[in-house]
């Protein structure tokens, strides 16, 4: 069989296709995203971008009820906005396979909480695997779907970034070809009416009892012997690490991370003289482990805040006398990269969100935003932002600040994915109330920050088809928006003036300001260009956070401040910078040719 | 076997990534094991990228501890310092003679570090300092997307693997049209003609 490296992601869209799965769903949500960008490249599953991720899970919810094995993917704060789904689908249970593949972002490379969602497995009465490796991450996938079947519930599978974004060794195997499952009608299993669903509670409580004796003896929870003065319970990405820096230990690998095994757990303390779990973000295991009354430590060794790597193992592991020595020469040259220039992402060149944060700055506007590319406004030098929660909160922020104080003066600003995401109820609530918010839709038709995907706006499904195209302007007048302009970001005094006007309506307002992707389209200007001797350095320019924008060598005669340059490589020929300049020290690019 | 540790450096945009890939996939195809890790993302926006390769009979951690890289291979001048303190004392750093300042630059708070500051901060750490004019050789070839192959060139000239191996790898991961720029480049790294200083 062929060995081929994949990541984590890329292994389970392998392993839901070897699985049989039919219907594959998700909202796109970093580390999750490439998940259903590669199953949608297999032609004989059906994968779309739902609007958000409760929709999501629920259509995959309702493919495994009509007797087709599903997938729903989403990051963990996905999993907030589906939890309603995950908590009824657990009472109800499944028919074909159901897979949640849920993806933790410890260390919050791209995210706004490091929430731990082990919780949810056990909040909601559902079982959760969580592989390793990628080669674990695609077997684990067949098994979550059978276990799935087996027990009547949906199974999560708990990736991490580490797990999704790291590439291993992969063996692939064949497409398992599998019958529909006839769908039976059976209002008592699903339909969650009080009466019945109190009746479907026994039903999850029982499951939960036959899952724990599963735990027992499940071949993915294992006991690997060892030295035997260190004991490690650990899994997922964690477990890796432990192996890295304590080669010699004794391990209890969890590959299922709820429910747990009690017997397992308990011959394996007694068998280790000292017993520690080494777990990413919440002393999960530990406390159940602890709540047995068997002596085990964890967090007051590894920290529990933040992602773990080898390094903060180890150091970890040094500090608290459990190893002896310096391991590798880890501090022993550490340079001082603290002073360094940081490089935080940034607004692309050319990014029309970049003229939407100026004007708002200009206007003085508190600014309730929300998640997305645009959220890179609240960074310096724009600084541009009051308030960022989670996906669609803006509105909703915006409207309580406004009632908390007529006068004051705020905006939302919303991408267009999020818009449709979980904008549109916040914005129905607007109307319906009458409140005085000003809602700004940053619409550049594509999910910019997890890589463009389509939604609803976009006109554009995940499998490349054409479609409707939902426009956030009619849609506002639909639901009984009275203001509603659309202004392009690069016309600035037009932009201005609506968001002014928009401000001073005193009923909710939309202002859909169009730009372009700098991924998917482009400006049709050459690159800008200062013009040194009229450039005195004011600095005007930097302030516009522009990365293809610089210091040059050259120092203004009089006031001996860096004169700006342009690197042609980067601009993109937006213009921006040439609006702003107040002492015209910039030479418009030429009109692009068109090469056809 | 000691694994075999790669600590790669770029700006989001530049190809790391993609590079990485190659190295993680030249040592699944010489017989070993390897793992890659790193970020997408947010973190590609124009931001400092970082990926760890590791080649080993049996890799667990798809993450370098620091002062463990035997081979840091830097796609832009500050980004090299940036992650210097991932590289063995005495392992090999190979860096792209590229300047991109970041933003944070534009404002007097933050110094872009001079040629001078970062080499003899690797000085100190080791003798194998490869400083390549990859942008330059692929500008030379007309085609700027082929600096990261010169880079992999550069590599291979420090290691004992063929240059079949690595080009085997290299070819199979870019349009069948760009193979022969590709293996131009990786020659014109390898033959070390680009040594700007070491």
């Amino acid at each position: 069989m062929e060995r081929v490296l994949m990541s984590g992601n890329e292994a389970v869209a392998r392993g839901a296709w070897e699985s049989g799965v039919e219907v594959a769903t998700a909202y796109p949500g970093t580390p999750s995203t490439e998940i259903l960008q590669n199953i949608a490249l297999y032609d004989d599953v059906y994968a779309e971008w739902s609007s958000n991720e409760k929709v999501a899970l629920d259509t995959a919810i309702g493919a495994a009820y009509a007797g087709k094995r599903a997938l729903a993917a989403m990051k963990h704060v996905g999993l907030n906005v589906a939890s309603e789904a995950l908590f009824y689908s657990s009472y109800t249970g499944v028919n074909a396979g159901l897979v949640i593949v849920n993806a933790d972002d410890p260390g919050l490379h791209s995210s706004q909480n490091e929430q731990d969602n082990r919780q949810y497995a056990r909040f909601a009465r559902v079982p959760m695997l969580e592989p390793s490796d990628s080669q674990e991450a695609k077997s684990f996938v067949k098994l979550s779907l059978e276990l799935s079947e087996q027990y009547d519930t949906p199974v999560l599978l708990r990736m991490t970034t580490r797990t999704s974004h790291s590439k291993t060794a992969v063996t692939l195997g064949e497409r398992q070809s599998l019958e529909k499952r006839p769908y039976l009608k059976d209002m008592a299993k699903y339909v969650m009416l009080p009466a019945l669903a109190r009746n479907r509670h026994d039903v999850v409580e029982a499951r939960t009892a036959q899952l724990r004796q599963l735990a027992e003896e499940i071949e993915i929870n294992r006991i690997e012997m060892g030295e035997r003065w260190l004991g490690i319970i650990s899994g997922g990405i964690a477990y890796e690490y432990a192996r890295e820096v304590f080669p010699e230990a004794s391990y209890l690998k969890l590959g299922m991370a709820w429910p747990l095994p009690e017997k397992l757990i308990r011959d394996f303390a007694a068998s280790v003289e000292r017993l520690i779990v080494v777990e990413e973000l919440d002393p999960f295991i530990e406390e159940w482990v602890r709540g047995l009354d068997i002596k085990v430590e964890g967090k007051s060794i590894f920290p529990l805040v933040d992602e773990l790597t080898p390094d903060r193992v180890r150091n970890a592991a040094l500090r608290s006398g459990l190893l002896v020595g310096n391991g590798p020469p880890t501090d022993r040259h550490q340079p001082d990269t603290d002073s360094l220039p940081l490089r935080p992402p940034v607004l692309c060149a050319g990014c029309g969100h970049r003229d939407v944060y100026w004007t708002l700055n200009k206007l003085k506007l508190t600014v309730n935003s929300d998640i997305g590319c645009y959220a890179l406004g609240a960074l310096p030098p724009l600084n541009a932002t009051d308030t960022i929660g989670a996906m669609g909160a803006s509105i909703g922020v915006a409207m309580g600040m406004r009632l908390a104080d007529l006068e004051y003066k705020n905006v939302a600003t919303i991408g267009d994915s999020t818009f449709f995401h979980s904008g549109l109820p916040a914005l129905a609530s607007a109307v319906y109330n009458r409140t005085p918010v000003t809602v700004i839709v940053l619409d550049n038709r594509t999910t910019g920050m997890t890589g463009h995907q389509g939604h609803p706006g976009s006109g554009q499904t995940l499998s490349g088809r054409r479609t409707e195209l939902i426009s956030a302007a009619e849609v506002s007048r639909a639901m009984g928006v009275r203001y509603v302009t659309e202004v392009d970001a690069r016309d600035l005094k037009g932009m201005e003036k609506a968001i002014r006007e928009a401000t001073d309506a005193g009923e909710p307002a939309v202002v859909v300001v169009r730009s372009v992707c700098m991924f998917e389209s482009q400006h049709n200007r050459e690159p800008y260009a200062v013009i040194a001797e009229d450039c005195n350095g004011c600095t005007l320019c930097f302030r516009i956070g522009c990365p293809a924008i610089t210091k040059s060598e050259e120092l203004d005669e009089k006031t001996q401040r860096p004169k700006a340059r342009i690197d042609p490589a980067m601009c993109v020929g937006c213009g921006l910078c040439f609006d702003v300049c107040a002492r015209q020290a910039i030479e418009e690019g030429a009109e692009k040719v068109l090469v056809t | 076997m000691n694994p075999t540790n790669f600590v790669l450096a770029g700006v989001g945009g530049q190809g790391t990534i993609l590079a990485s890939d190659v190295v993680a996939q030249t040592g699944l195809h010489i017989g070993l094991d390897a793992k890659k890790s790193e970020v997408h993302g947010m973190a590609q926006r124009g931001g400092a990228v970082i990926s760890h390769v590791r080649w080993a009979e049996n890799v667990a951690s798809p993450l370098c501890e620091k002062g463990t890289a035997d081979y840091l291979i830097a796609q832009e001048m500050l980004e090299s310092l940036r992650w210097m303190d991932f590289l063995r004392p005495g392992g090999t750093v190979i860096i792209s003679h590229q300047h991109w300042p970041p933003t944070s630059t534009v404002f007097a708070t933050a110094t872009y570090p001079s040629d001078e500051e970062i080499l003899s901060a690797y000085r100190k750490l080791t003798d194998k300092v490869l400083l390549v004019d990859a942008v330059g050789i692929a500008d030379r070839l007309n085609n700027r997307r082929v600096a990261n192959s010169v880079l992999i060139g550069a590599l291979s000239s420090v290691m004992d693997v063929s240059p079949e191996d690595w080009l085997s790898v290299l070819t199979s991961r870019v349009p069948v049209r760009h193979q022969d720029i590709n293996r131009e480049a990786f020659f014109a790294g390898r033959d070390g003609q680009w040594l700007l200083k070491s």
